[in-house]
């Protein structure tokens, strides 16, 4: 055999492995929306989105996901409040601030967050954090939006602080020095040059951050209460979308009108955590390129 | 000290680690005059440049011996905030690092943190220290442009007016035009010229050419050592040291 037709040949296979891959994706979500399209035979678009009851076992059923939306949004909002400070702050003390030995310690400790089964996370959550809430503010449940949102914050931190760690770590060295000798503080380094200078990657982290928190299905499965209406305080539970989907396809008759429901909602998600990364995506070639110019 | 210095330094070691890299360095920068420093690489001039404006603070595991004298006051004198120094005596590095700002921002960052806010007074200071740098009638009308789209050349003047700015009693130039072009290296070598007339220039090179050209005292460096110190004409025509002609000449460095 040549080297010519060695190469011929290694090239194709690698095309294969990579179409392989890319069709077995293609055809989930082909297979997500033909489970899921039916449903709007049932029910319109905007009955589906923007209904406000989701009774799917009823009889009229009733299939609107609007309150599972409002949970899903609502957890991952209050997450990234308490994610996006903790995971940016400590990537700026991980990379410009701790002596060295502690900055080894902080990233391993942080990975490790990173490697924990959320299952493990949500139990953390049912055990520890829903008494205690329950008890200090004397709830019904502690099984709500503020212990969903914790537990998804833990979740999100590692993932935020690395991604922006990362970032800040690229701010050219020459930048720092420039700022150093021009009479600035660490302070006013790390506020006005380290900072907008890695802008783009600190972005893109917060919103893989979000993306994680809206996808995260075990965590809100196990302590976000699961009722499925629009809540009115911080304190109710909610019913995010993929512990809606992961809680009621076991029991959905197959090709029923709530199965099809569970794929539509599915394929909401999809698109959700698509535009997430596309918007990660953009910010981050659109910042890279010009530099920041912007700034 | 003597009125016409500027710098003094007296007995100056450091370290990086166990690692002596300036032994017993004894000298004076003088006002209003270009100083060159040359030597082999390695030889710390660069390091001896970063200790006047206590960039080496940056570096863990450094330490310094003796006294460096900035107008009369030890600047390594524990009451000493190294940010004060650093206001006062600016520094333009081997390769231009603007901020990925617009133009003007990059002259005002000093500026306004030192609390200078107004916006005329800034406007002023920005007009001011780019037509000191030779740079204000090619950038006057793209102020708001990004600093990174001006050529290597542009931006290393940038960078020159930025420490300007601050109206430095001194500026530190290590190796300012080793990353340019021998045009733009002309343009700042005149500059250099000019600027000579409002302030003390300390300037580490590896362009013997360039020390020749733009100093009026050159001091020669090798392992860490200051081997002579002189007058530049002196040092290029007629060095004392048998290890200074031999670098002069290209027999070793």
């Amino acid at each position: 055999m040549t080297r010519q037709q060695k190469e011929i040949i290694i090239k194709g296979l690698f095309a294969i492995v990579a179409f392989v891959s890319v069709m077995i994706l293609t055809l989930i979500v082909v297979f997500l929306f033909r489970e899921g399209i039916p449903i709007f035979r049932e029910v319109g678009l905007s009955d589906f989105l923007f209904g406000r009851e989701w009774y799917p076992t009823y009889d009229p059923p009733s299939y609107g996901i609007w309150p599972l939306i409002i949970g899903s949004f609502i957890v991952t909002i209050f997450a990234c409040l308490i994610a996006v400070p903790l995971g940016i702050l400590s990537a700026v003390y991980i990379s410009e601030i701790a002596p060295p030995a502690v900055r080894e310690i902080m990233k391993s400790i942080i990975e490790l967050l990173a490697g924990l089964p959320s299952v493990v996370l949500g139990f953390f959550g049912m055990v520890i954090v829903a008494p205690w809430l329950q008890e200090t503010f004397d709830l019904p449940t502690g099984l709500n939006i503020v212990n969903a949102s914790v537990i998804l914050a833990l979740m999100a931190v590692p993932t935020i602080s690395s991604i922006s760690e990362d970032a800040i770590y690229a701010v050219p060295q020459e930048f720092k020095e420039a700022s150093y000798a021009l009479g600035a503080t660490k302070f006013e380094t790390i506020v006005r040059v380290i900072m907008p200078a890695a802008f783009s990657g600190i972005s893109t982290a917060v919103i893989l951050g979000m993306a994680r928190a809206i996808g995260e299905t075990m965590v809100v499965l196990m302590v976000a209460g699961g009722a499925a209406s629009i809540p009115e305080s911080i304190f109710d539970s909610v019913r995010p979308m993929p512990a809606s989907i992961a809680a009621e396809m076991g029991e959905a008759p197959f090709g029923s009108g709530h199965y099809h429901a569970l794929f539509a909602t599915g394929i909401v998600l999809f698109f959700l955590t698509l535009v997430f990364n596309l918007i990660a995506d953009y910010i981050s070639h659109k910042f890279k390129e010009v530099g920041s110019a912007t700034l | 000290m003597d009125d016409n210095h500027i710098i003094e330094l007296n007995g100056v070691n450091f370290f990086y680690g166990d690692f002596m890299a300036i032994s017993d360095v004894t000298m004076a920068f003088e006002k209003n005059r270009v100083t060159a420093l040359i030597g082999p690489s390695g030889c710390g001039k660069s390091t001896l440049l970063r200790l006047l404006n206590r960039m080496n603070d940056l570096i863990t595991g450094t330490r310094i011996e003796g006294e460096i004298l900035f107008d009369g006051k030890d600047i390594y004198a524990p009451e000493v905030d190294p940010v004060d120094v650093r206001r006062r005596i600016g520094m333009v590095f081997q390769k231009p690092n603007p901020f990925p700002k617009s133009i003007f921002n990059n002259i005002t960052y000093a500026p306004k943190l030192a609390g200078i806010t107004g916006r005329s007074d800034l406007e002023y200071l920005v007009e001011e220290s780019l037509k000191q740098a030779v740079l204000w009638d090619e950038v006057k009308d793209i102020l708001d442009r990004s600093a990174m789209t001006l050529s290597g050349g542009q931006q290393q003047r940038l960078c020159i007016a930025r420490a300007l700015a601050m109206k430095p009693d001194v500026l530190l130039m290590d190796e300012p035009t080793s990353a340019l072009d021998p045009i733009s290296t002309a343009k700042i070598e005149e500059l250099i010229g000019e600027l000579e007339k409002n302030l003390a220039i300390i300037i580490v090179t590896h362009n013997m050419q360039q020390a020749a050209r733009v100093s009026s005292k050159t001091g020669f460096l090798y392992l860490g050592r200051l081997i002579e110190y002189n007058v530049t004409e002196k040092i290029f025509t007629n060095p004392d040291m048998k290890q200074t002609e031999d670098y002069i000449t290209g027999r070793f460095g």
